[in-house]
């Protein structure tokens, strides 16, 4: 097999062998990853001068985001209408899973714990995701419409924490993974924008649909241009800025004949939001059923 | 499968000569007995192809520390085919003789379809899987394809180039759908990045 012309050979290279092989000195943590740390082999080091609990909060962010957006989008497969759309939401969400776990394997080695026990033994205070991250979808209208709004946010945010600038290299780590992710974003923004311009330009009943989840939706956008302070060594400014957001969001409404909603953002409470680990009612639903499993039996393996 | 399999010679941009990684330039240099275990290592969702036929090798290298270090880098974020790799590259090398091996992931830079080789191209289009034509060089802000029939590759059976995108994400976070217009084909695309 190692000569680049030799045959393929079944009984050598079954990948069904190949799974069931044990890799693992007999054990698998039957929840989780149960993998080796998805950081392997890359150099963790905290880069003199960045301030460590500011990476570790940043990271926390942008992966517990990835983590519960993608338990959102896996609570739709099995429910769509189409097959093609029950792959393309279980992919988006396997990308969103594959940055999750290398984000929280970013703080977690900081701070001495693995991914999986930031995703699976945190309380709901200590999640730092914006609330659109956490909305429950009425429909498919507000799934393309919430996917197009958190994929066009991130992946501004990726294209800014991966460029070559001074503030986005602050942490060559964080920076390689945003740069992993912006190919992955690119292909989940132009899938929700394809779909929102397809109910916007569509039928009558399918445009109402479409500009009732905009407006639903729409007060948890103003989350996503909060202030945050862990960004500041990252992103200069400390925002992406909706510059870039509201050019994209722009074209995408007028191709659908949709109205960009003027409510107001959601308010914070008592100046708190997501980032500070308030969230809305939906968010213990989703852990209750992201964590229960593994923490009544959390030494199980298989 | 001939007629597919053997064309290099794209005939319009979207699907010109594949950017190449910097170190394919001489790849006579780094093969040694450790790598040439490694590079055999064949991708667990097409075992038809190789770590090296698709460009998720990146080098192996000894070091007094750590032994046979073989760096490998992920084709998407989620890919839950990594973990299974590494292991399998682990075991080959002990099988081998090569005691001490850490396999190391690799984020930087990230990982292209222009890297999958000409071989990986010629291997792909053989089981029926177009290969994915050359990835989009950025320069600037990611722009939105919105409107824009995506470039649809060429039929793997009938050689046509009339096919169309049927789905944009594919059984695995690679591949696309396509069907034939021509001959009627369904088939999956690896998908440019």
């Amino acid at each position: 097999m190692s000569t680049p012309d030799a045959g393929f050979d079944p009984d050598d290279d079954n990948p069904y062998d190949l799974l069931a092989e044990d890799h693992d000195a007999g054990q698998r943590w039957a929840f989780g990853t149960g993998f080796t740390d998805p950081l392997e082999g890359i150099d963790t080091s905290v880069p003199d001068g960045l301030d460590p609990g500011a990476l570790v909060r940043y990271c926390l962010a942008l992966g517990d985001d990835a983590l519960i957006y993608s338990h959102r989008l896996q609570q739709w497969v099995a429910r769509l209408p189409e097959l093609e759309e029950e792959t393309a939401v279980a992919n988006i969400a396997l990308d969103l899973l594959g940055q999750a776990r290398l984000l929280l394997a970013r703080a977690g080695g900081i701070v001495g714990q693995t991914e999986d026990q930031l995703a699976f033994f945190r309380e709901e205070k200590d999640f730092r995701n914006v609330r659109l991250a956490e909305h429950a979808d009425r429909d498919f209208a507000e799934l393309v419409v919430r996917l197009l709004l958190l994929s066009t946010w991130r992946l501004a945010l990726f294209e800014s924490l991966s460029a070559p600038s001074p503030a986005g290299r602050a942490d060559p780590v964080l920076a390689a993974i945003a740069a992993k992710g912006v190919n992955e974003l690119a292909y989940h923004r132009d899938y929700a924008a394809g779909w929102v311009v397809r109910l916007g330009d569509g039928t009558e009943l399918s445009h109402a649909k479409a500009q009732a989840a905009l407006d639903t939706l729409w007060p948890l956008a103003g989350e996503l241009f909060r202030p945050d302070p862990d960004a500041h060594p990252f992103i200069p400014g400390g925002s992406a800025g909706p510059a870039a957001f509201d050019a994209i969001l722009d074209t995408v409404l007028a191709a659908a004949g949709l109205d960009r909603p003027t409510a107001a953002p959601l308010a914070a409470v008592g100046g708190r939001a997501g980032r500070d680990g308030v969230h809305t009612e939906a968010m213990g639903y989703i852990l209750a059923e992201l964590q229960s499993v593994a923490r009544a039996h959390p030494d199980a393996t298989w | 499968m001939v007629g597919p399999a053997a064309r290099q010679a794209p005939d319009d941009a979207a699907t010109a000569v594949p950017r190449r990684a910097p170190d394919e330039a001489a790849p006579a240099a780094r093969r040694t007995p450790a790598y040439d275990v490694a590079a055999a290592t064949p991708d667990p969702e097409i075992p038809t192809l190789t770590i090296e036929d698709l460009g998720i090798l990146r080098s192996v290298d000894y070091s007094p520390g750590r032994g046979t270090v073989v760096t490998i880098t992920p084709t998407y974020s989620g890919c839950p085919a990594l973990r299974e790799m590494a292991a399998d590259v682990q075991a080959r090398l002990h099988r081998a003789g090569f005691e001490r091996v850490t396999v190391a992931t690799q984020l930087s830079p990230p990982w292209s379809t222009d890297w999958i080789t000409a071989e990986g191209h010629r291997k792909l289009a053989a089981v029926g899987i177009a290969p994915p034509s050359a990835a989009p060089q950025r320069d600037g802000p990611v722009p939105l394809t919105l409107g824009v029939r995506p470039a649809s590759p060429r039929c793997p059976r009938c050689d046509s180039p009339d096919t169309r995108l049927t789905a944009q994400f594919g059984a695995t976070a690679c591949k696309s759908l396509h069907r034939c217009t021509a001959c009627g084909e369904p088939f999956e695309a690896v998908k440019p990045i």
